[in-house]
């Protein structure tokens, strides 16, 4: 389904090249894949990448067959990506419903939107026309962003992080909403996740370190190493 | 009422027809039509143009409506009104004006409301500008208003003007009592060369009385736009003034905001931001398959709303 082919990124460090990415091949084809690694090993640059906000230096990216590297985002939106922001995004005036509409690109009703608050575990009726402003909290708001990729329904769902910033009491549940969505979704899910109770769900496990892949597996292949194995791995941990 | 007139009625008032109840309309700067019910006296004034709306006290559920509408280029419309609301009252007022200029010299309206509310009264009172017409005559309303709130009295004024007013300067005077509370949303657009300039003096002269001035506004292509608010506690008394701005385009918008405590237990409040709209909002909405272009509207609307 996704295929990325050598793709590099690099930006410019007050005059000196940075690599951020350095010439990774990766194919998702499983229901679903979770990628890890530690912080700065260029996880969500991948991520945003594949929404297409950013371009890479070098290298192609494949969905479906179609080369999609020149796709801009909302082409690549409506061909069947979806992107679960690490920081969901405020908006002033625009309400829950307005954005679970937008997502599911059709007009409606109350009931259907509902029903995708429901299953993030946020009570329906006391979300549905609040605004999704400075008065939602982080964990709610991280809801919100996944009730709109349920709502989208598409082929291929990122998420970025999305435990991240979510109390431990909302992550047991967080946990659940991914177990279910596993059973449910059509198409796949790649997700970017420190969490070992998600790579435990996880089809493929990929590891990325210092914006190279260092491995990919199962994740009884990859987790052993992962917590206390030996090589790369433990360095990164440690 | 001719078809443009009837379009007009609607933007401003969302009316289809004549509304059933209390109404005044003015057309071109003449009467054309009122009705007084039972509770509601609507009197013509016999020194100046305009009307005095009564409001028996204890009326409740109730609504107003006093459409303006210009569809005559050239004409200068200046109005005065005035409410009075009687104590106990619960009610909505739309008034609301909409020009249709398409000629080539200016048409303007000038209406100037005063308000006052009795003892526990409440009031709603909306009210709409549009404009429209091919002419290069310019659009001008100037709307005066000013509120006089009595004891325990609450009112909340709504204000929109999205489109087609080249020119507006909107001014609101409110002195509040002991209890009462004013509440003002303002939502405005401009585009082209327009400009839009409100000034809000709020005085909370009142024990416990309190105000929240909330204007939100989006100033595109070369429009200018300037939101001044002065507001008084000399009471033990609160406010909160926000002024929430959108830039795009080459257009300019100014945030003068004033507050001052003349009294130990005054708590007042002023927010402004003035700034584009944020990329990583429109980015959020592309990745739902909006175009560039649909997410900025989306996000305006949502703004305005």
């Amino acid at each position: 389904m996704l295929e990325l082919r050598d793709i590099s990124y690099s930006v410019d460090d007050n005059g000196t090249r940075k690599d951020i990415l350095k010439h990774i091949n990766l194919k998702v084809d499983e229901r679903f894949v979770a990628i890890t690694g530690p912080n700065g090993s260029g996880k969500s640059t991948l991520a945003r990448m594949i929404a297409g906000i950013i371009a890479p230096t070098e290298g192609r990216i494949l969905f479906d067959g179609v080369d999609i590297t020149e796709t801009g985002i909302t082409n690549r939106a409506k061909m069947g990506i979806s992107y679960a922001f690490q920081q969901p995004v405020r908006f002033k005036g625009l309400t829950v419903k307005d954005l679970i509409r937008l997502a599911a690109g059709t007009k409606l009703s109350v009931a259907d939107a509902c029903e995708y608050l429901s299953e993030v575990g946020l009570c329906a009726r006391d979300y549905i026309n609040r605004e999704v402003n400075a008065s939602l909290s982080g964990g709610e708001l991280k809801r919100i962003e996944i009730a709109m990729i349920l709502a989208r329904s598409t082929k291929l769902s990122v998420f970025d992080e999305p435990e991240a910033g979510i109390d431990l009491w909302s992550f047991n549940n967080l946990i659940k909403v991914f177990e279910n969505m596993y059973e449910k979704i059509n198409g796949s899910i790649l997700i970017i996740s420190h969490q070992e109770r998600i790579l435990n769900i996880a089809d493929k496990i990929i590891m990325l370190a210092d914006g190279e892949v260092k491995a990919v597996g199962t994740k009884d292949e990859v987790l052993p190493e992962l917590l206390g194995g030996s090589g790369v791995c433990r360095k990164i941990v440690q | 009422m001719d078809a443009i007139q009837m379009n007009l009625l609607e933007q401003v008032a969302g009316l289809h027809e004549i509304p059933a109840g209390a109404y005044n309309l003015r057309i071109n700067g003449k009467a054309e039509g009122r009705n007084s019910s039972a509770n509601i006296d609507i009197v013509p004034k016999e020194d100046k143009p305009g009307i005095d709306i009564i409001v028996k006290p204890g009326t409740k559920k109730e609504s107003v409506h006093i459409p303006v509408l210009l569809s005559q280029t050239g004409l200068h419309d200046l109005v005065y009104n005035d409410f009075f609301i009687g104590d106990d009252c619960d009610i909505t007022i739309v008034a609301g004006c909409g020009i249709h200029n398409d000629g080539s010299k200016t048409t303007s309206h000038e209406g100037i409301h005063s308000f006052h509310l009795g003892k526990n009264a409440r009031l709603k009172y909306v009210e709409k500008h549009y404009g429209k017409g091919d002419g290069m005559g310019d659009n001008v309303m100037n709307p005066t208003t000013i509120c006089e709130l009595d004891e325990n009295s609450y009112m909340e004024m709504e204000t929109v003007q999205i489109r087609g007013i080249d020119s507006t300067k909107r001014v609101t005077k409110a002195k509040i009592g002991d209890g009462a509370t004013l509440i003002i949303k303002e939502s405005i657009m401009t585009h082209g060369k327009q400009f839009a300039e409100t000034d809000f003096a709020v005085d909370l002269d009142g024990e416990n009385s309190s105000t929240h001035v909330t204007s939100r506004s989006v100033a595109r292509d070369k429009s200018r736009q300037l939101f001044i608010s002065h507001v008084n506690g000399n009471n033990k008394c609160a406010g909160h003034t926000e002024c929430d701005a959108i830039i795009m385009d080459d257009a300019s918008v100014s945030a003068v905001p004033e507050i001052s405590a003349n009294h130990l237990e005054a708590s007042l409040i002023h927010e402004a931001a003035i700034g584009k709209i944020a990329g990583e909002q429109l980015t959020k909405l592309m990745t739902l398959g909006l175009t560039e272009k649909e997410a900025e509207e989306e996000i305006i609307n949502g703004f305005l709303k």
